[in-house]
């Protein structure tokens, strides 16, 4: 029973993390890098799109996800009832 | 007051409070003098982590390798920061629960292997000391401006004041002096970029202004960028990129992941109370260095715009009555001829700001065509169109050289700023070295003493003896990156990406696999450090040099420069990381499986309840 829980717990962990990692993926590597030229194409004032994930974007985005880790991860914690004390 | 008394009132002001703050916070016990008592709230630790992080690369250095890459420095920017994210969810709150002060000391013990956590602390000194010569290459800078002396000589001056500083007050308080340090850095960073924001776009926030339109015109300031930097024959500025774009992407992803993998940043995280703590704590320290990070790009771009204004006055800036340098709305509008004769500035004209520079021989003027004007371009540009154009003009070859170290030092004095702003920098360049150098000085010295020494040669070592051989590696480490620092391998935040590169391809993935691979073992760990180490620092010696003395490069032997698939030294770290992760998992398929106690302590370390306070005990 405890090994479920162990594992069930790992499993949702992992789920999170994949998310995560692919939302930091696409803001990063893709609007900032891959896509950026497309991108450049669309102004956000006088920002070129894809100079602005380079410059601006991507450094809001990730702190975005890492606060919303800490929020998601204490849920699953709490569900899990491995929290501490 | 003149600005050499207003600098050294400034910088003497913000010493004291370091020395203040120091003596105040005293650590008491072995467990607070390597993980302040475990008793940091999130947001101060993300502060000191903040200030530890933000070097004198990051502060002296980016902002003017930006300005020189344009789009392509956004490498700096996202993998400075990307990597905040891998450290938030793979490493930092498992390494917290585990508990303990280093990171050889996790690898050991994970491990089940003396040999693993050696081998640790070789990868932990390499990428350490790589990281202070680029320290020391942006001391020199900001002692060389501040005292009005050479580089090299900045640099001696440096060596002895890191010294003292770790020596005596660096053990002690050190994240409440980080705290200070993060405040001062921060301060000296955004109001000088204030002013210049608001004095080119009227908006003060340099975030908005970098995308705004120029004061009275409605040409925005990075189009017109664009314009006279292609028409200078340079590339434009929002799309030129450093190589291809494969180098782009393998750069980023070495500092992301080498930014996880860095010892003296995972050990600020051994400082908070909890797990949870340690979750936020990257998100705090993210914050605050964003802060930083985000103004970086506009202060790179504006330095540019500023410098070109300066030495072109068909750019569109002049300088007004009060002295200070504003944008000329017809001018700019007008886009006025930038190859006409009496646009370049007469050298004699020249303002105080680049008399003050010369003295450091990092600015240099040489008057090719004689004609006793300054013009600026990129000669070697491959644009016919630049290339006729200054032709034509009479243009000899570019007559101005600028190290990009200086950029954001000289900043506010070539945007014409009070002296007070120009002091306040001098204090923020040394903040940011001296925080960084504290904190990985203390990395090097728990290696060498509690890693090595205690661990391995001699276990019963008095607390005493440990601390002696702690201080005795670092002044070892300061002498040798000093000397490496005269002869750097490239620009400051060159120097300490391939640092980063090197952190990334040996000790990120072993730590990874350690709490996401249960059957890892150690001789797949070891190998996979061992390969990825070996083939990063082969490829970088081959490139820098053996150690990067001058001299011992061995670049042909393996095809001439970036053979690789055009990819660069500092963006090499991604492939040895790769490397690194390839082996161990072969190595781990052919070797016997851990033992079950081990496997049974990494399920322990996969979940927060039950976490304790660190101690230092093997």
């Amino acid at each position: 029973m405890e090994n479920n829980s162990a594992s069930g717990y790992w499993k949702a962990t992992l789920g999170l993390l994949t998310k995560i990692l692919i939302i930091w993926f696409v803001v990063s590597f893709g609007a900032g890098i891959l896509f950026a030229p497309a991108l450049n194409s669309i102004s956000l004032g006088g920002y070129p799109l894809g100079f602005w994930f380079a410059h601006q974007g991507a450094i809001y985005i990730f702190i975005a996800l890492i606060f919303y880790y800490a929020k998601k991860m204490g849920d699953i914690d709490r569900q899990f009832d491995v929290h501490e004390e | 007051m003149d600005l050499q008394t207003v600098t050294y009132l400034v910088v003497g002001a913000s010493f004291a409070l370091y020395i203040g703050i120091a003596i105040w916070a005293r650590a008491g016990s072995t467990s607070e003098f390597y993980a302040a008592g475990g008793s940091v709230h999130p947001v101060t630790n993300g502060m000191a982590t903040a200030a530890d992080w933000m070097s004198a690369a990051s502060f002296i250095s980016m902002a003017g390798l930006i300005a020189n890459m344009g789009y392509g420095g956004g490498l700096f920017l996202m993998g400075w920061t990307g990597g905040y994210v891998l450290l938030a969810m793979l490493l930092a709150p498992y390494l917290r629960k585990f508990g303990k002060f280093t990171v050889p000391q996790f690898i050991g013990d994970r491990f089940y292997s003396k040999t693993a956590s050696t081998v640790a602390v070789v990868c932990l000194l390499t990428a350490s000391l790589t990281y202070i010569i680029g320290q020391m290459t942006g001391v020199g800078v900001a002692f060389s401006r501040f005292l009005g002396v050479s580089s090299e000589t900045g640099i001696y001056i440096g060596q002895a004041i890191v010294f003292l500083y770790a020596v005596f007050g660096g053990m002690k308080g050190i994240t409440y002096t980080q705290v200070a340090q993060y405040i001062v850095l921060i301060a000296a960073y955004l109001v000088p970029a204030f002013f210049i924001s608001l004095q080119l776009t009227g908006n003060p926030l340099p975030q908005l202004g970098l995308g705004s339109n120029m004061v009275g015109t409605d040409t925005s300031l990075l189009a017109k960028l664009d314009l006279i930097v292609k028409d200078l024959g340079f590339d434009q500025y929002t799309t030129s990129i450093p190589g291809s774009t494969l180098n782009m992407f393998m750069y980023t992803l070495s500092l992301m992941i080498g930014t996880a993998g860095l010892p003296h940043v995972i050990m600020r995280f051994f400082t908070v109370p909890t797990v949870k703590d340690a979750r936020s704590s990257a998100g705090w320290a993210l914050v605050f260095i964003a802060l930083l990070y985000t103004t970086a790009p506009a202060v790179g771009a504006m330095a540019k715009l500023n410098l070109h204004g300066t030495v072109n006055s068909a750019v569109g800036l002049e300088s007004n009555a009060e002295g200070k340098l504003v944008v000329n709305p017809a001018t700019v509008k007008a886009n006025a001829d930038l190859y006409a004769t009496e646009s370049s500035l007469q050298y004699e004209q020249r303002p105080e700001w680049m008399k003050r520079w010369e003295k450091t021989g990092l600015l240099k003027f040489e008057d090719k065509n004689g004609d006793g004007r300054i013009q600026y371009y990129n000669d070697k540009t491959k644009s016919a169109d630049a290339k006729a154009k200054a032709e034509a003009a009479g243009w000899k070859g570019n007559e101005l050289t600028v190290n990009a170290d200086i950029m954001v030092m000289a900043n506010p004095e070539i945007a014409l700023l009070p002296n007070w702003v120009i002091a306040l920098v001098a204090a923020g360049g040394l903040a940011a070295a001296l925080s960084t150098a504290a904190g990985l000085l203390m990395a090097i010295s728990s290696a060498v003493s509690h890693d090595l020494v205690k661990n391995v040669f001699v276990p019963n070592i008095s607390d005493k003896n440990e601390l002696l051989v702690g201080k005795i590696s670092m002044a070892v480490a300061i002498v040798i990156s000093g000397w490496l620092g005269l002869n750097p391998p490239g620009f400051a935040a060159g120097t300490v990406a391939l640092a980063f590169g090197i952190a990334a391809s040996s000790l990120f993935p072993a730590i990874m696999m350690g709490i996401f691979s249960k059957k890892m073992n150690k001789e797949g760990a070891i190998a996979g450090m061992l390969a990825g180490l070996f083939v990063t620092l082969f490829y970088v010696f081959a490139h820098k040099g053996i150690f990067f003395v001058k001299g011992t490069d061995f670049v042909d032997l393996i095809g001439g420069p970036n053979s690789f698939f055009g990819i660069t030294p500092e963006a090499f770290g991604a492939v040895g990381a790769m490397v690194n992760f390839i082996v161990a998992i072969v190595v781990d398929k052919v070797t016997k499986e851990p033992p079950e106690h081990i496997q049974h302590m990494v399920e322990s370390v996969r979940i927060p309840r039950g976490s304790k306070l660190v101690d230092g005990a093997h």
